[in-house]
């Protein structure tokens, strides 16, 4: 039944291409080739489906002009150095007061 | 004592006229929640020891007479609220060993207010789902039905609820996730105004979304909880200023009717307008109300949560803390970690969520998708000048069965009436009203009830009106 309400909601599917595979690079996350395949089912779906507001006029919409600055005065600093340790003793890899990080740019081409 | 009976206000007063101690309420949660966790899995771990410690000091409290409002009183906490040195996963690979290095504001409140922690309850991983099926640790099993799920995402702190393994529990809900379960396990769950309770130490999901509210089972115990979580605070950047509660007696409940005509089931229907025929008796009026821009929430959800999903969980990358793979350079860390470290969901969610944000799409979807949310705002407020409160089931279904809703997009509809109150940031809560029969097992019906911007104290007395039909 469920599917079936989608179905109606859903209308036209997107003609619009994603490419899993980059935007899995994009965000730094390994995806294996099974699963890749299946989110390249997945995803132009959820994407045909959230596609309906495009129809929606929204000209008369303007961005809230409330916003303001919520964030607190950059005042009475904590001692140093005081969570350190409570920190770094979650962190991967330590040296010293540091997080260890591997290089950055790597030498195999 | 039979705890299957026990609400917060009950026991507060059988602990206050010392018909028991707060250990030996404790110790009957706990032996309650070895005995049924095995099978329900609504808890990830029962802090046993600490529990009975603070049991004890509740007892000392008590016996002094300065008890507060939960001394002694045992809760389920959603493993993804931070209690300092210990850990809090959100049911992912990704945090299975973290350990909180500081208190959520939340965790200390409820401690500072006497209530004592069981255990971390079971969730969709990093909240995302309506099941709990998403848990990197097994599902959490509906305690009314254990081949149903519990709803979700937070089904470990309903379901502990439910079973009377505690007496009430904390979840957060970003599109349903409070709402939705206590509606599936037959409790109430409160979602606050956006701003009402801090965020300070609750892992993120969608910022503009996630609220913290309670699982009770009574609404008294919900507004009890509420006095006890809510209110400013400065580590919160979008906590709201404290306000003085409107006392004005709702007369007026405004149903959005044509938003009612699909994807509902028929008994589901049929059971709230007999919640709603009941108001009436009561002197209520019931008046229909037209929101049109409700149809285009669950699509303005689906954009905006994975962008935001997308931008907060970029912070798991194997460098400060939780899981880290080994890799040559820093970016086959980011990429091998975050690939061994989310679920399935978890995942789709922050692949969604870049497309949505990534140039040449994000004026058409995430900005769009911003604008059209503020129509759906917009609604709520013009419906809000003519009623007092709004009513829609709170599930379009009972709890169905696991493996039931293998598409995403069947999963997403489920939550139809729940995501647009946190779309507009109001308070809602879902009071258990009427049941329907599947597969010959009776199952609850959530009556949901939405309020005006800060209009907690509104879903209050409504909600104690139809837990009195």
């Amino acid at each position: 039944m469920r599917g079936r309400f989608f179905l109606c909601m859903m209308g036209p599917m997107s003609d619009i291409k994603v490419d899993v595979k980059a935007l899995a690079e994009l965000v730094r996350m390994e995806v294996g080739e099974a699963e890749l395949a299946k989110l390249q089912e997945e995803i132009p779906a959820i994407i045909g489906f959230v596609e309906m507001i495009a129809a929606v006029d929204t000209s008369g919409v303007s961005e809230d002009t409330s916003l303001r600055n919520v964030t607190r005065p950059d005042e009475n600093p904590h001692e140093a150095g005081l969570y350190t340790d409570d920190l770094l003793a979650g962190a991967p890899a330590r040296e010293g007061n540091r997080i260890a990080v591997k290089q950055v740019i790597s030498r195999k081409k | 004592m039979d705890i299957s009976k026990l609400t917060i206000a009950e026991a507060r007063r059988a602990l206050d006229a010392k018909e028991y101690t707060a250990r030996q309420l404790v110790e009957a949660h706990i032996a309650a929640a070895k005995e049924k966790n095995p099978e329900l899995n609504a808890y990830l771990e029962i802090w046993e020891e600490q529990a009975l410690a603070e049991a004890d000091a509740a007892d000392a409290v008590i016996a002094a007479g300065q008890q507060k409002a939960l001394t002694g009183i045992p809760l389920a906490i959603k493993d993804n609220l931070l209690i300092k040195g210990r850990i809090a996963s959100s049911a992912s690979k990704m945090l299975e060993k973290y350990v909180a290095t500081y208190d959520a504001t939340v965790s200390k409140k409820l401690r500072d207010a006497g209530a004592i922690f069981i255990g971390r309850a079971n969730m969709d991983e990093f909240a995302m789902g309506g099941s709990t099926e998403n848990s990197a640790f097994g599902p959490t099993k509906n305690p009314l039905d254990t081949s149903r799920v519990p709803g979700g995402s937070s089904g470990g702190s309903a379901a502990a609820v439910a079973a009377d393994i505690a007496i009430a529990s904390i979840g957060s809900d970003t599109g349903g996730s409070i709402r939705q379960p206590a509606a599936l396990t037959g409790i109430v769950g409160l979602k606050t105004t956006y701003g009402a309770v801090s965020r300070f130490g609750v892992m993120a999901m969608g910022s503009s979304l996630d609220q913290i509210g309670p699982f009770t089972k009574t609404v008294a115990d919900a507004r009890t909880m509420f006095s006890v979580i809510g209110g400013y605070d400065p580590n919160d950047s979008t906590s709201l200023p404290n306000a003085p509660t409107s006392n004005k007696k709702p007369k007026v409940i405004g149903v959005p009717r044509s938003f009612l005509k699909e994807g509902v089931d028929a008994d589901v229907l049929a059971a709230f307008e007999k919640t709603l025929e009941g108001l009436k008796a009561k002197g209520y009026e019931v008046r229909d109300i037209e929101m049109p821009n409700l149809k285009y929430a669950l699509a303005v959800y689906y954009i905006i949560v994975p962008a935001e999903v997308s931008t907060n969980l970029s912070r798991y990358d194997g460098i400060r803390y939780g899981l880290s793979m080994p890799g040559d350079d820093i970016k086959e860390v980011y990429r091998k970690t975050r690939g061994a470290g989310f679920g399935p969901e978890t995942r789709r969610r922050i692949l969604v969520g870049a497309f949505v944000l990534s140039a040449g799409y994000a004026d058409a979807y995430y900005r769009k998708a911003r604008a059209v949310r503020s129509m759906i705002r917009n609604d709520f407020i013009k419906a809000f000048e003519s009623v007092d409160v709004i009513a829609t089931p709170t599930s379009p279904s009972p709890a169905w069965k696991f493996g039931a809703k293998e598409d995403p997009l069947a999963m997403y509809a489920a939550d139809m009436f729940t995501v647009p109150v946190n779309l507009a940031g109001v308070p809602g809560i879902s009071v258990p009203s009427g049941t329907v029969e599947r597969d010959g097992t009776t199952l609850p019906v959530g009556f949901q009830l939405i309020g005006p911007h800060r209009g907690e104290e509104v879903l209050f007395q409504v909600g104690e009106d139809v837990e009195r039909l």
